[in-house]
């Protein structure tokens, strides 16, 4: 009944690590002052997000026409950003949903903070649709309740609508998965606290005890939550994709969305993720648990579905090549060719040509290239959802309506505002809960410890039972060796 | 749990296999195990204890068809009953246009009605303290309590032999 030793396997946690070295590793970074570099980046990002509610009360106040919208093009940068965030809003559902389901063990590694990015992505992305309406004092239209104007209901087959419960649900679905996860954590976190922390951190842990039967449904509602927020994931980013796939103008009527922007938003998220990520495991020391292994399986994914979207790309143009349909066709070669040409091949570029480095095993294995290529993978994701929002409004049909459109600062604000709301939250999240899932990793530790898998694995010789007395004293922080005899 | 009502003889393990071990022992001794306490899910621990499959995810279900009945049947009396209204040139009873809202509903349903019944169960929530036997059970220690209220000297040191022959690195009581 010992541990078993892989030599084969590849180790996701290393540096010979015991429970309580985990324990010590991950929660240790919410209990130090944070350091200059937090400091900093935080001040930054609040100071961004200020600018940001600043340009949002400016087009609260002044109205729509403090953004550059105009008849033909009635969604440009608003929208551009609200996709563009909840696309990267999909990979932490995906890796701690589906990759549950697959039982990959490496997303323990990664899981916590891509769920809190997924959250923090989906509040920037909410704030869109609530702020381009107009009139943002009565959003609350949107919801079907019942009043006193008819009742007056919401178009229900309306794809914007769609959206909303979509929207709606994948925040509350991803908060709710988020938060059973932490529970445990914060208990470790609250044990070790003392004073006003201890008390904090006894009402966010809800009063876990570590029971065996909580424990068991733990893991029941882990693995249902998971079954759901998997179709959930497929859907709402679907369900985002006809906003366009069910108009009429061509470039945005196709059947090929819904997998086109599905494959585009675990694309962006997983390059998100690999950002925040790079940058965590160096600033917490935490490279033991986020390990190479984890990067290049990020990066195999970023790869898989960077293709998808390259031969999404190619599909639409060969579809509007072969359907013989003038409309189409022209629809692609204003693409390439008319006045927004540049973010066309920014996009192509970025998407199509980027992670197809990653079929080398060097450059996955590199976290230089990585960041690097992470960053330049977003920078595409924002031009693809340009390219699709704006250069097809520009051209539609009726050449009397064609027109063009440049953000004004109010909604470049906006935009960055959102970007500093987003690293707030997170800075924040890094500061008050473990960013690696403390239990889940412990559970991993004798499967994918570097003790037990991998080159460096050597043989534990276990005793029964029995040779264990009462006097044996075994110092809790030695290394694992002599602790398992 | 009633607070200082519960006398509880409890061993701490080094390691999970060991506790194992002694949760087996138990079982063969008969012994009446109040509950188990570790850091993380142990795999292999429920059977052994004896403990029911969960029934959360039928509730689940439950909840999500209640989620897919609500969504569908009130869409469907909106616009067929209610305010009918023509969009597009689709028909008031538009089924297919219903699916994602049906959908979502469904998924929201089941995620918020198993999570509140987890808690509930569980006896957890926000501004709920339950006593916690040692500090180091959500670090790296595995623990295994017995309730001794009112039980003999002789029932609790054969308990305590039991925890030094299965290995347990620190026995302690408390009053819970």
């Amino acid at each position: 009944m010992s541990a078993i030793v892989s030599p084969v396997r590849k180790p996701l946690i290393t540096g010979s690590k015991s429970y309580h070295d985990i324990t010590e590793d991950l929660i240790s970074p919410t209990e130090k002052t944070p350091n200059v570099l937090w400091v900093v980046t935080f001040l930054l990002s609040i100071t961004t997000l200020g600018f940001g509610l600043f340009c949002i009360a400016w087009t609260v106040w002044n109205g729509i026409g403090t953004w550059n919208l105009n008849r033909t093009i009635g969604w440009g940068w608003d929208i551009t950003n609200f996709v563009w965030w909840i696309g990267i809003g999909h990979a932490g559902t995906l890796i701690s949903a589906i990759l549950l389901l697959f039982r990959q063990k490496w997303r323990t590694g990664v899981n916590r903070a891509a769920e809190a990015m997924t959250i923090f992505a989906v509040i920037c992305a909410a704030l869109f649709p609530g702020i381009h309406v107009g009139r943002a004092w009565v959003v609350f239209y949107f919801f079907p309740y019942p009043n006193t104007r008819g009742p007056l209901w919401v178009n229900f087959n309306s794809p914007l609508l769609w959206d909303l419960f979509a929207i709606s649900t994948y925040f509350t679905v991803s908060l709710l998965f988020w938060y059973t996860g932490l529970v445990p954590d914060f208990a470790t976190v609250r044990d070790r606290a003392t004073g006003i922390r201890k008390s904090i951190y006894s009402f966010l842990s809800f009063g876990w005890t570590g029971s065996a039967k909580h424990w068991q449904r733990w893991e029941s509602l882990s693995l249902v939550l998971a079954g759901l927020a998997t179709p959930l994931v497929l859907s709402v980013h679907t369900i985002v994709s006809f906003d366009f796939a069910t108009s009429v103008i061509p470039g945005w009527h196709t059947t090929i969305f819904p997998p086109y922007f599905v494959a585009g938003a675990i694309f962006s998220g997983f390059a998100m993720v690999l950002t925040l990520m790079i940058i965590t495991r160096k600033v917490l020391g935490l490279e033991d648990y986020i390990t190479i292994e984890h990067v290049e399986s990020m990066n195999k994914v970023i790869l898989v579905t960077g293709t998808m979207v390259g031969v999404a790309y190619l599909t639409e143009l060969f579809i509007a090549w072969y359907s013989g349909y003038v409309y189409e066709q022209f629809a692609f070669f204003n693409r390439a060719l008319g006045p927004y040409w540049w973010s066309y091949f920014g996009m192509m570029f970025c998407n199509v040509l980027s992670p197809q480095f990653f079929w080398s095993k060097k450059i996955r294995r590199s976290i230089t290239w990585t960041f690097f290529l992470s960053i330049v993978v977003n920078i595409g994701m924002w031009f693809e959802r340009f390219v699709i929002i704006a250069t097809t409004l520009a051209r539609d049909y009726l050449p009397s309506s064609w027109s063009y459109y440049t953000p004004t600062w109010v909604e470049i604000g906006i935009y960055l505002g959102t970007i500093g709301l987003f690293f707030t939250l997170y800075l924040g999240f890094t500061r008050v809960a473990p960013v690696v899932a403390v239990a889940e990793v412990k559970s991993i530790l004798k499967t994918a410890g570097d003790q037990y898998t991998g080159p460096n694995a050597h043989k534990h010789a276990h005793g029964h039972v029995g040779d264990h007395g009462a006097g044996a004293s075994v110092d809790i922080d030695e290394n694992p060796d002599t602790k398992i005899k | 749990m009633q607070k200082g009502h519960t006398q509880v003889l409890y061993g701490l393990y080094n390691d999970e296999e060991i506790l194992l071990d002694a949760v087996r022992q138990a079982k063969k001794d008969h012994l009446d195990i109040m509950d188990v306490f570790t850091p993380f899910p142990i795999h292999g621990l429920d059977p052994i204890m004896g403990l029911e499959e969960s029934r959360l995810h039928q509730a689940g279900f439950v909840y999500g068809a209640t989620g897919t009945c609500t969504a569908f049947f009130f869409m469907t009396w909106v616009f067929t009953r209610d305010w009918p209204i023509i969009f597009g040139g689709k028909p008031y009873w538009s089924v297919p246009a219903f699916i994602p809202i049906t959908f979502e509903l469904t998924v929201l349903f089941a995620a918020i009605g198993m999570v509140v019944t987890f808690y509930v169960i569980c006896g957890l929530g926000p501004g709920v303290t339950n006593e916690v036997l040692d500090n180091r059970i959500t670090d790296d220690k595995f623990c295994l309590a017995f309730d001794t209220t009112g039980v003999s000297a002789e029932k609790v040191n054969q308990l305590k032999s039991f925890f030094s022959h299965t290995g347990a690195e620190e026995v302690n009581t408390k009053m819970i």
